[in-house]
């Protein structure tokens, strides 16, 4: 049994508020820079990046891939698993505003992995944390600048973020775990 | 996967698996900060009783990259030397609380006996035991060849490859005719009778022996070395007669198709099997070789140590 907490429309919505939001809070596009998280943030980061070229015209926003496999704190709980792909932008990350994007952000470990990883291929002037759902459980001190959906949930249930690119269809699910 | 130990031990999925790994690693080694905090803690011990440059420093460079501590061990200079046996340097190893142990070997099948006898509970990865095999060569030779002939992606399918030289000594034929074969691709090997090994008509490839015949039809053609610390006894006429009959020189060079590509495991003998022309020239990635063996070796290190321990 699972319940849709996002649809098609909706999930569209959320991104096109987040890209205004990165536009208002950086005042404007200049030095901005998109990492997106495999699997599913980085067709997140690349919608969010096409949402802004929109609103504003002629912006460059470079869109990146930032695989955090190799930085997790949990790797030695389970077995060895495979890396996504990390693209750095050609333009680099030095001085540049990063935008971190993710589908979801749970306890917060894989954002701390991100932020090892980031610094590994640069010095961003600053790093900032878009999710499309922000499902609580925090277990480090680390906080979304840009929200497309608080979902409270339990422990128990799961949240499962499907995008076209990826699953076929978009949609936000929670379920009960078994 | 808890050991690697021979080319045949890695299905199709495993071995591409492996290869997909090494592409994302490299790209680390391009970058300013060539480190990954994968590994830290853990203990990599580099065993070494034969001697070997660039397998030794690349498995060091590779373990290093991924923030693992390295021992190197010789036996040269070591209680081997006065005598010591596998078993005992093996428990001094599992004392010393290493995590995961690269072996060279020159009797084969030390490094399975290392991994089955109980001795230590360390990962074990072969890195060459006598004739036998040398599995991360073979890896490392199929990713070179996937990112020249393949698109860098998915197995060997249909590559064509040929494999030129002294078989018998070679456990970089053997590995590689495992693994290419497991990845889908055809395999000749070309020797003269006397360097092939019996029974080489089980191993799921074709024999030649003439070089000239398969090279119009080569994707990629692998020069071995000539084993000569290994040989007791004369196995050819004479160097001049090896070379001209088995050595790749620039004539040869040229019946290959435009787009094959040219390897050699190393270290070479240059205008033995291979002519300095060739191994310098546009065709020849033995350098790229070497690069691609650290992202190959550090592929197999995090996916050996870096998950959880499988009981």
């Amino acid at each position: 049994m699972a319940t849709r907490v996002l649809d098609q429309s909706e999930i569209q919505r959320a991104l096109s508020r987040i890209a205004h939001e990165i536009l208002e809070r950086e005042k404007g596009a200049d030095n901005l820079v998109l990492m997106g998280i495999p699997s599913r943030g980085v067709p997140l980061a690349q919608r969010i990046a096409e949402r802004i070229r929109t609103i504003e015209p002629g912006a460059e926003v470079p869109v990146g891939a930032l695989d955090v496999t190799m930085f997790r704190d949990d790797l030695r709980l389970r077995p060895a698993r495979a890396l996504g792909h990390t693209v750095v932008p050609p333009e680099g990350i030095d001085g540049r505003t990063v935008v971190l994007v993710d589908d979801v952000l749970f306890r917060g470990r894989t954002i701390r992995a991100a932020l090892d990883a980031l610094a590994e291929i640069g010095r961003p002037r600053a790093v900032r944390l878009a999710v499309l759902i922000d499902r609580g459980h925090r277990e480090l001190p680390i906080r979304a600048d840009h929200v497309g959906k608080n979902v409270p949930t339990s422990l128990r249930e799961s949240v499962r973020v499907r995008l076209t690119e990826t699953d076929g269809a978009d949609e936000v699910l929670i379920g009960q775990d078994a | 996967m808890r050991h690697l130990l021979s080319a045949a031990d890695l299905g199709r999925d495993d071995a591409v698996l492996v290869l997909d790994t090494a592409r994302e690693l490299a790209a680390v080694s391009g970058r300013a900060v060539k480190k990954l905090p994968t590994l830290r803690g853990r203990t990599v011990v580099n065993l070494f009783f034969e001697d070997s440059t660039r397998t030794r420093i690349s498995f060091e460079a590779a373990a290093k990259r991924l923030s693992a501590d390295v021992i190197n061990f010789s036996a040269k200079g070591s209680s081997v030397s006065k005598g010591e046996s596998l078993k005992d340097t093996a428990l001094t190893l599992a004392a010393m609380g290493a995590d995961g142990v690269v072996i060279r070997h020159g009797a084969s099948g030390a490094p399975h006996r290392l991994a089955s006898s109980g001795w230590i509970s360390a990962a074990v990865v072969n890195a060459g035991d006598g004739t036998h095999e040398h599995p991360t060569q073979a890896l490392l030779d199929a990713y070179t060849m996937r990112e020249h002939l393949a698109g860098g992606a998915g197995d060997l399918e249909g590559l064509r490859v040929t494999i030129v030289g002294d078989v018998l000594h070679s456990r970089v034929a053997r590995s590689n005719v495992l693994l290419l074969h497991t990845l889908g691709a055809q395999v000749t090997l070309v020797a003269p009778p006397t360097l092939l090994p019996v029974g080489v008509e089980s191993w799921p490839c074709e024999v030649s022996y003439a070089l000239d015949d398969p090279l119009p039809g080569t994707d990629a053609l692998m020069m071995l070395r000539v084993q000569r610390e290994r040989m007791s006894a004369a196995y050819f006429p004479s160097e001049r007669e090896y070379a001209r009959r088995y050595g790749l020189d620039a004539r040869r060079s040229g019946l290959l198709p435009q787009h094959a590509i040219v390897m050699h495991p190393g270290p070479m003998n240059r205008g033995m099997e291979i002519t300095a022309e060739v191994a310098d020239g546009p065709r020849s990635v033995i350098v790229e070789q070497v690069t691609n063996g650290v992202s190959i070796r550090m592929a197999v290190l995090y996916l050996l140590l870096g998950g959880a321990e499988i009981e």
